[in-house]
């Protein structure tokens, strides 16, 4: 699940995608040479929503857009699933770029393989949950019996049972928004589009719909872009996060490696407090492995500090670390664990 | 849209500056305008020679149609244009044959129509499918009405007609609201149209309607049809645009073909907006019935106007009231049909439970039409049961003629000679070049070269086609008019908004002034006033003050609570919050409803000249008697620039305001 053992099974490309708003932005983006600065976009009386993006998302992970409002993530996701045509660049969806197929060939996609949630969950107001569930399937053309009987079993999945014909008004938030995942996974997508689900609930509500959204991943294991404000959202769900800032890329990688290693001062600024012990190992942060006492049980190069720190601090000397086969292969202090985790 | 927001951008020092240049230019235009009129004899008066004879020729080209043209001449199949008007009338008139007979005609093979008893009790049972038992009372207790006072057939005559009008208009205004909606350039191509629509008084294209079409019911229908479709399309085009951005996403990501995305998601989304559409389309609908009497629609509007011929001001009375009670209960009906939330009905009940209501109402009308057959009096009421009112109406207008009428006449004497016959006088005099300049000014001023621009055109127009002065008295009556409505409506608007227990009145009023036949206000004012200026002013005050009072009180209404709270936290008196802070938060909304008064005066100016002012209203009147397509229109092409002028200066002052205020926040 991790993005190591996805491998190179990429799912969606984005290559060199641009989104500028205003008149005349293709015309200005090929004067440009598609390179234009951001200074030359301002002048320009235009808007750089979504400036040369590139990523990809791999079979099975969880990849997170993070970023501030105004950054150009939810622009970067429609550019993705082309409810925005994008200026310039490629989205190559399973191995075609779908910047250039029909409409018709795009209205099939959608219907057979993109699922979507929406923030403000996007359900139609006139029809009952049941109804807004099978309304996708409706679209793809599927008879009124088997899409009832579809729908159903995805009340099931969100744990709606009993209101089933209930209207969206009637139900909370968080309710509504299980409507709308229903909805999104009805035609049992390839990939998952996710657009800031849980921003507009409760606190709490929102903690108990990620731990949903976990509990479903783990049954259908889709591929999943996930769009998100909140960098401890992002932390805990995702698998790699990209962050913009002003349309652009800043970062793109696993939480470790975000912690770790941050690109810059905007990224640090976020990671600062996030739960370093929880994502860490060992691995990331040990020494070479010189003279430890090769005596001592030593810790798994695998373990995130959390688990191993007690240990750590309790020891007057270096621990060794091992990998899985019982090769040691460094060694790991507490002013090391202490200079990480406190950032001293 | 660069222009005013250059406007806005501008520095204070920049904004004096340019202040001061527009007052130069003012003065400028108003002493040349002076002089030249001394030294000039074609600015003094506009010369004959130099009018462009638009009426005439739009006046041939329609006798052209009408007897100039037939199309395949000498082939088996030839037809003249008429051939297709008329052929259009009669499939409507086909369906209105039918109606007719099931409300009030019966049928010619010998069906009675509806007994009373079975339309009442089906507008009861409708009601309360509708919102249960107050609307039952409302819809059963409003058809009584009608039956009690005698105004039984003509009202079903009436009903009878817009029960078919108001589909039609539905659909084509729903339709147009499609295909406005589909890109940015239709609808931009067909609003002004739609503005000319609702800014040209009804008589100006009645004319030529009677040409094409002729006269009766369905041409009345048409002319219905023109009057009601533009607010029912932006009704339904407001609705569309405002489907959440997300739902339609969530279509698109569902796949939706557009034509999918318009009937299974914008549609029904936007369902409430829509239906409040159909509301508009019915009350408009019914707002134009005695005017559309005059072009030969039955009913109560034809009766009322016999009534008033007649001076039987009591019938009249009641007649119009008969109106507003169909509008009344008609209103309400739709409305609460259009807030109906939908209910989730169980498809496992057997269909006669599912379907209650349309169960009884099916019982009752069997039951009700075989009590009709054995109890006379059920199915037409007898003539001596009717009550009326009209005696005691007519006592009452007699009682004020007797005793106030010198006092009023003082009154009236004062106002006219020491007030409106002086501002009158003024405005004739103002040298022609002086207002349309200044009317130039105002639109740059506003909204830069374009508006200006297109201000320019329209006021001159009226010029073009001779019809200067007529357009200046014009402008007098609704000038005079408006400031009244603006003097009384505000604070009557203003204290609507201050008191929850007042607002509901004035509100009640409101709605019983809008729809209430605007003739009948006619008759008593010219009794008490005669027929001079006074009165219509007077009748386009009862007519327009409406709009002033229910936007001053939506805009004080709208003014944000915590704005309020942090005025009074701050120690604002009551006058100091008033004008400081509510004032100018709902200004937006009071200048719309000045702009709405100036339309509905406009509307009434072409209703008074029946009373004799010498006025725009007078010029289309005149054609309209004698069938002149030319002069109808083009007379009432001035009107609706008039209130075209207004609106687009006011829109753009908005514009210009929002802007403000949005950079302020």
């Amino acid at each position: 699940m991790s993005a190591e053992n996805a491998g190179n099974d990429v799912k969606i490309s984005c290559r060199n995608v641009w989104q500028l708003f205003g008149k005349g932005a293709d015309r200005f983006l090929a004067k440009h040479d598609n390179k234009p600065t951001m200074g030359q976009i301002v002048s320009a009386g235009l808007i750089g929503a979504v400036r040369d993006v590139s990523f990809d998302v791999h079979q099975n992970e969880i990849l997170m857009i993070m970023g501030l409002s105004g950054s150009g993530k939810s622009t970067m996701l429609r550019c993705i699933t082309q409810l925005l045509k994008p200026t310039a660049g490629e989205i190559i969806f399973n191995g075609t770029d779908i910047t250039k197929v029909s409409a018709r060939e795009l209205n099939n996609l959608r219907r057979h393989k993109m699922g979507m949630v929406f923030q403000h969950f996007g359900l139609l107001p006139h029809r009952t949950v049941l109804e807004n569930i099978a309304f996708p399937l409706e679209i793809q053309g599927l008879d009124g019996n088997e899409r009832i009987a579809k729908a159903r079993e995805l009340v099931e999945l969100v744990g709606l049972a009993g209101r089933e014909s209930y209207f969206p008004r009637e139900l909370s938030g968080g309710q509504q928004q299980r409507v709308g995942i229903a909805r999104s996974l009805a035609v049992e997508p390839d990939v998952w589009f996710l657009d800031e689900p849980f921003s507009a609930l409760d606190p709490l509500i929102r903690r108990e719909m990620q731990d949903e959204f976990m509990r479903l991943q783990s049954k259908l294991n889709k591929s999943i872009v996930f769009v998100t404000h909140d960098f401890d959202e992002a932390v805990r769900l995702g698998d790699r996060i990209a962050i913009m800032k002003d349309g652009e890329l800043v970062q793109i990688g696993t939480p470790e490696e975000l912690v770790t290693n941050p690109a810059d001062e905007y990224v640090r600024a976020f990671v600062e407090n996030a739960p370093k012990a929880k994502l860490v190992t060992v691995g990331k942060i040990m020494n070479e492995l010189g003279s430890v006492d090769t005596a001592t049980e030593p810790v798994l190069v695998g373990a995130v500090l959390e688990d191993v720190a007690k240990r750590v601090m309790m020891s007057e000397s270096a621990i060794p670390v091992s990998n899985k086969e019982g090769k040691l292969v460094g060694s790991i202090d507490r002013e090391k664990l202490v200079s990480v985790l406190f950032a001293v | 849209m660069i222009a005013e927001h250059a406007i806005a951008k501008l520095s204070p020092a920049q904004k004096r500056r340019r202040n001061i240049t527009h007052a130069l230019i003012a003065v400028a235009i108003i002493v040349i305008g002076i002089v030249a009129k001394g030294q000039f004899a074609w600015v003094a008066k506009f010369p004959r020679k130099w009018v462009v004879p638009l009426k005439n020729w739009i006046t041939d080209f329609f006798e052209w149609i009408v007897y100039g043209v037939t199309f395949f001449e000498g082939k088996s199949y030839e037809f003249v244009p008429t051939d297709v008007t008329r052929g259009m009338i009669k499939i409507f008139e086909y369906q209105l044959s039918f109606t007719d007979g099931l409300f009030f005609n019966g049928f010619r093979i010998g069906v009675d129509p509806l007994p009373w008893i079975t339309v009442v009790g089906l507008m009861a049972i409708l009601g309360h499918w509708v919102a249960g038992w107050r609307m039952a009372i409302i819809a059963g207790g409003s058809f009584l009405y009608l039956s009690l006072f005698s105004v039984w057939a003509p009202a079903m005559d009436t009903f009878s007609l817009v029960l078919l009008t108001v589909p039609v208009v539905f659909v084509i205004g729903l339709f147009l609201a499609i295909w406005m909606s589909r890109s940015r350039r239709i609808e931009n191509a067909i609003t002004p149209f739609f503005d000319l629509m609702q800014a040209m008084p009804p008589f100006a294209y009645m004319v030529p309607i009677v040409v094409l079409f002729g006269i009766g019911d369905v041409p009345a229908m048409l002319a219905v049809a023109v009057f009601a479709v533009p607010p029912v399309a932006r009704c339904i085009l407001l609705g569309l645009q405002t489907v959440p951005h997300e739902v339609i996403e969530a279509g698109e990501m569902a796949g939706c073909t557009p034509r999918q995305m318009l009937w299974k998601v914008k549609v029904p989304t936007s369902r409430s907006t829509v239906l409040v559409g159909l509301n508009q389309g019915i009350m408009q609908t019914l707002a134009m019935i005695v005017l559309a009497s005059l072009i030969g629609a039955s009913g109560l509007g034809n009766e009322l106007l016999n009534s008033l011929q007649t001076l039987r001001l009591g019938q009249a009375l009641e007649q119009g009231l008969a109106i507003v009670v169909i509008a009344v209960a008609l209103d309400r009906l739709s409305a609460a049909y259009a807030h109906k939330p939908k209910q989730y009905i169980d498809k496992s009940l057997p269909w006669v439970q599912k379907h209650r209501h349309l169960v009884f109402a099916g019982g009752f009308l069997v039951a009700s039409i075989a009590m009709a057959w054995f109890i006379p009096s059920l199915r037409v009421l007898p003539k001596e049961w009717p009550l009326t009112t009209a005696p005691m109406w007519d006592a009452g207008i007699d009682w004020v003629l007797v005793n106030w009428y010198d006092n009023v006449q003082g009154f009236r004497n004062f106002v006219l000679i020491d007030l409106l016959i002086p501002i009158k006088k003024f405005l004739l005099s103002v040298p022609w070049p002086t207002f349309i300049g200044l009317i130039i000014l105002l639109g740059y001023r506003m909204g830069g070269w374009k508006l200006a621009l297109t201000v320019g055109l329209m006021i001159t127009f009226p010029l073009l086609m001779g019809l200067w002065k007529q357009t200046m008295i014009t402008v007098y009556m609704i000038g005079s008019a408006a400031v009244i409505c603006i003097v009384v409506g505000f604070p009557i608007g203003l204290l609507a908004a201050r008191s929850e227990r007042l607002s509901r009145y004035i509100i009640l009023m409101c709605d019983f002034f809008q729809t209430f036949p605007s003739f009948i206000y006619l008759i008593p004012v010219i009794m008490l006033f005669k027929v001079s200026d006074i009165s219509a002013i007077i009748a386009v005050l009862a007519f327009a003050l409406v709009p002033m009072v229910r936007y001053t009180n939506l805009g004080f209404r709208n003014v944000p609570f915590n704005i309020r709270e942090a005025a009074i936290q701050q120690g604002a008196t009551r006058w100091q919050r008033l004008i400081k802070v509510e004032l100018p938060l709902a200004a937006p909304e009071i200048m719309l409803g000045i702009n709405q008064v100036i339309f509905m005066a406009l509307f009434m100016v072409a209703i008074t000249a029946l009373i004799g002012t010498q006025d725009l209203g007078s010029e289309i009147n005149r054609a309209r008697t004698g069938n002149k397509t030319g002069r109808a229109l083009v007379a009432g092409l001035c009107i609706a620039f008039l209130g075209m002028i207004a609106d687009r200066i006011i829109k753009a002052w908005r514009k210009q305001h929002d802007y403000q205020q949005s950079r302020n926040t």
